[in-house]
């Protein structure tokens, strides 16, 4: 898929920082973080050059326990905080880590606008259908009929968010599914969406244990996708919609935007220039 | 044509503030500001605000100062509207208690505009005579009228538009040269087309020569040498200052008045190597500038009063993860979507309160059209210098307003980021005698770190106890009010045992009541805070100190700054306020009535 790593000269742990997780044991979240900073060490990223960015969920405390750049920002307002980020500097490699709650209820805009948008970021969601950090309760993704939250005892009635089939409406141009229980197939999807010269979503399946235990099931459900990756939307499409969004792979990726598609820059100026445009002419 | 009643002739020596009706009044008659104050109303195309334009062009060219303020109608888009300039020797930046002259194109819905064109006796009314008689709520208002056919004339030419030959008319009585009236027309309408441009000056030379034969010397004398003086609009001056700050990103969301402001950053920020990203709304906005300015880059976003509110968590992570941004709020009537086309001071809780949490950051107000190039400039600085949140106060009165000005002045602050030179045990929130921590920034080899909304020790690292809490909560405030902010936290005037304490845009007209009072036997102060949080304390006591009779003045409701001193303990007892709600603009009339009632 691409040519051997170059010799890592940063193994993963110094990716790392010594900052102990507040997860619950088990959680999937420590498996994304594990193939994050494998991701790094094979792309072999200065660690300066890297920054972090997040919202708020257990999944988006990874930041903290990364050795690079973070920014562990307010709740659904990662990808804004990421993209101005990006803009300003276009140099640093920029991932957006957060969970299905962060990202597609409180932070749903934002995600529709990112895709479109297709700054050269890396959005990695943590997606276990359920707010974990506030103890349980439904999210966009929940299935319908979950009983599991007292907030909502009879289900949410509401059919689930497909956010893969979402992104690829609002012009994202690569789309993978990955799954923390395979964390070798997930660092091969962070280092191609790394590497993917645009907005790149990674939607990956990460159990919540202590709220949805029945998600230790996924081992067994969650398969690879039938058919090769597609560049062709339709049928992208066809596959978001009509599977069982459990397939991992790379599901859909565009042909990267064109190069620097900014047009020509307009001629320089300096901020005296600017004043004296304010000045009043001479009447003589 | 007909002149109606007396032959027209201006005041030899217009002072302003005149007023005939009350005793009261009458001591006000005397002030330093010798000035003329114009309207121009007319419906949707009648080209009211080319005029306007043009007008103030002219008088700048010929060394005055003026001020050209505007209103229009509840339409989107080319509805009726109604340009207020007023011009002087001296700079003015507020209008006066009434008009001199008002130009009429027509007169279709001129009763949503009554109210905020007061016109006394002396008033010369000109209006065009193809286009009906002056309305009831104007008539009898004026013994003084001038009565055209602007219309016909402007039929004579080709093109011809009625707002020229008003414009001509309008040259002539108040004595500005043909010759620079046509320059000044020349230059404005050359995006026009040299059509446009013929047509124009034919109508402007007949208008001029349409005027009653009296000469009317425009009773202001212009120097001989203009002083060098600048044209620019509130949000333009804002805009200059942010970019003279060092601002280079800047994200937002369009909502009137702000938009201009935008519009003009928009493509000077490319020009400087900058970039402006329109978000999709003010919660993106807010974020995309806290990760500008995080990765190193001075970062800005301009709003009003519904995009403030919206913006209010993402300031609170600012101020916690100490990331240095400027909102500039240009503040429109509220609550809610309010009166968004009119100007009111009454985003002042919001900006100041707004935040959840203890959240010490900067407020500041602009408190000129001129000043906005300075406090703008100086709020960048200080957000850099302190790392936090800088809010600036501009309004729609500024914001849209024009004003012929002298060169604004720059803050002498060098503002720049304390950066990070540890490389080894770095921490970014590392205590310091000043309480500000050197910051890294991506790219800084050695320095990574997570910036963080959750509450943390000093290298960053997430913390709930008590001690970091209450260390980092008093870093934050200590940066702020351990600063020495010099002289420049306020523009104080005048000496007397009346003090008017006043901010932001209500401070032309506290500074001409001022002067009114003071010659009319009153010595009276002003003091027009430029810095609203955190009020050096002691300054501020040192400036009202000894003043018998104090009033807050302000342009709001529910008198939020008198609020703000009180609560801090800066007001003797006995302190009045003049809380009035927009739309209408502040008078100085009205505050030396309010402050004569209360002697
Ligand atoms: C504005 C705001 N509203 C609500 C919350 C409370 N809150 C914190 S995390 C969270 C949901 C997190 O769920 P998700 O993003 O799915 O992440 P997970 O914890 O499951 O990894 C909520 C509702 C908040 N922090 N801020
Ligand atoms: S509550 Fe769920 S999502 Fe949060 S740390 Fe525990 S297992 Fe992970």
């Amino acid at each position: 898929m691409h040519g051997p790593p170059p010799l890592p000269s940063l193994k993963p742990k110094d990716y790392k920082s010594d900052v102990k997780p507040v997860w619950c044991a088990g959680c999937g979240h420590f498996a994304v973080l594990s193939a994050i900073t494998k991701a790094l060490a094979q792309l072999a990223l200065p660690r300066e050059q890297v920054a972090v960015v997040s919202g708020i969920g257990c999944s988006s405390r990874l930041p903290a326990y990364t050795h690079v750049y973070g920014f562990h920002g307010i709740h659904g307002r990662a990808l804004p905080l990421a993209s101005g980020l990006k803009a300003a500097r276009p140099e640093l490699t920029v991932l957006v880590a957060g969970g299905d709650g962060d990202g597609f209820s409180i932070g749903g805009n934002h995600f529709i606008h990112a895709c479109r948008r297709n700054l050269d970021l890396t959005y990695i969601v943590m997606d276990n259908q359920v707010y974990g950090m506030t103890k349980g309760q439904a999210s966009p993704t929940t299935p319908p009929d979950w009983t599991g939250s007292r907030l909502t005892p009879h289900g949410t009635g509401l059919p689930g968010f497909n956010p893969a089939a979402i992104a690829l409406a609002a012009g994202a141009g690569f789309i993978a599914r990955g799954f923390s229980g395979d964390p070798g197939g997930l660092t091969e999807l962070l280092i191609q969406g790394i590497e993917y010269p645009g907005f790149a979503f990674i939607h990956v399946l990460s159990p919540c244990i202590t709220y949805h235990p029945e998600q230790r099931a996924w081992k067994q459900t969650v398969h690879e996708q039938s058919g090769a990756t597609t560049a062709d939307p339709l049928l992208a499409a066809q596959h978001l919609q009509q599977g069982d969004q459990l397939a991992t792979g790379v599901l859909f990726r565009a042909p990267p935007p064109a190069g620097s598609a900014t047009p020509a820059r307009r001629q320089p100026i300096t901020t005296d220039q600017l004043a004296a445009r304010f000045v009043v002419p001479d009447q003589n | 044509m007909k002149i109606e009643k007396q032959p027209v002739t201006l005041p030899p020596e217009r002072s302003a503030g005149r007023r005939r009706e009350s005793p009261v009044d009458r001591k006000t008659d005397l002030t330093a500001t010798r000035s003329l104050s114009v309207s121009i109303i007319g419906s949707g195309g009648t080209g009211v605000v080319t005029c306007g334009k043009i007008l103030l062009e002219s008088i700048a060219r010929m060394g005055l100062y003026a001020l050209l303020a505007r209103s229009s109608g509840p339409q989107i888009r080319g509805g009726e509207s109604a340009i207020m300039l007023r011009l002087a020797e001296q700079p003015v930046e507020n209008l006066d208690d009434r008009f001199d002259l008002l130009l009429a194109l027509d007169w279709l819905h001129v009763d949503r505009f009554a109210d905020e064109l007061p016109v006394g006796a002396d008033t010369i009314i000109l209006h065009d005579s193809d286009r009906g008689d002056i309305p009831p709520c104007f008539d009898g208002a004026t013994q003084r009228r001038i009565a055209t056919p602007l219309t016909r004339l402007a039929e004579a030419t080709e093109n011809g538009r009625a707002n020229m030959v008003g414009l001509g008319l309008l040259g002539q009585l108040l004595g500005i040269p043909l010759e620079t009236l046509c320059t000044a027309a020349c230059d404005l309408l050359k995006p026009k087309g040299e059509t446009i441009v013929g047509a124009g000056l034919r109508c402007i030379e007949q208008g001029y020569a349409a005027a009653p034969p009296a000469p009317r010397p425009l009773p202001l004398s212009a120097p001989v040498v203009p002083p060098k003086r600048w044209n620019i609009s509130g949000n333009e001056a804002c805009g200059l200052g942010a970019l003279q700050g060092g601002i280079r990103f800047v994200a937002a969301y369009p909502i009137t008045p702000a938009s201009e402001l935008l519009e003009w950053l928009a493509p000077n920020l490319e020009r400087l190597g900058g970039e402006l990203v329109q978000a999709e709304d003010e919660l993106a906005s807010v974020n995309m500038i806290i990760g500008a300015s995080f990765g190193g880059i001075p970062a800005l976003t301009a709003t009003s009063g519904p995009g403030l509110s919206l913006m209010m968590e993402g300031l609170g992570l600012a101020v916690a993860s100490e990331t240095p941004i400027v909102v500039s709020n240009v503040m429109r009537g509220g609550p809610s979507t309010g009166i968004p086309t009119k100007s009111e001071q009454s985003d002042l809780n919001l900006a100041l309160y707004g935040l959840h949490g203890d959240a010490p950051h900067l407020v500041l107000a602009a408190l000129s059209i001129r000043d906005s190039v300075f406090t703008t400039e100086w709020a960048v600085k200080l957000a850099e210098t302190l790392q936090t949140v800088a809010i600036v106060l501009t309004d729609q009165f500024l914001g849209q307003a024009r004003a012929v000005i002298d060169p604004p002045r720059a803050p002498g602050l060098k503002g720049s980021r304390k950066r990070a030179v540890d490389r080894t045990h770095y921490q970014r929130y590392t205590l310091t005698d000043d309480a500000v921590s050197p910051m890294a920034i991506p790219g800084d080899a050695g320095c990574m770190f997570t910036a963080d909304g959750l509450e943390h020790d000093q290298r960053g690292t997430p913390s709930a106890t008590a001690a970091d809490h209450q260390q980092q909560l008093d870093k934050r405030r200590d940066k702020l009010t351990g600063f020495d902010y010099g002289d420049d936290w306020a523009e104080i005037g005048g000496a007397g045992a009346i003090c008017l304490i006043t901010w932001g845009s209500a401070s032309g007209a506290v500074r001409e009541a001022a002067e009114r009072l003071t010659r009319s036997g009153h010595p009276t102060r002003s003091v027009a805070l430029r810095l609203l949080s955190p009020i050096p304390e002691a300054a501020f006591r040192a400036a009202i100190a000894d003043a018998s009779h104090l009033l807050v003045v302000e342009q709001n409701h529910g008198g939020q700054f008198y609020d703000h001193l009180n609560a801090r303990k800066l007001l003797p007892p006995g302190a009045g306020s003049l809380a009035r709600p927009g739309p209408l603009p502040l008078r100085p009339g009205e505050i030396v009535n309010r402050v004569m009632q209360g002697a």
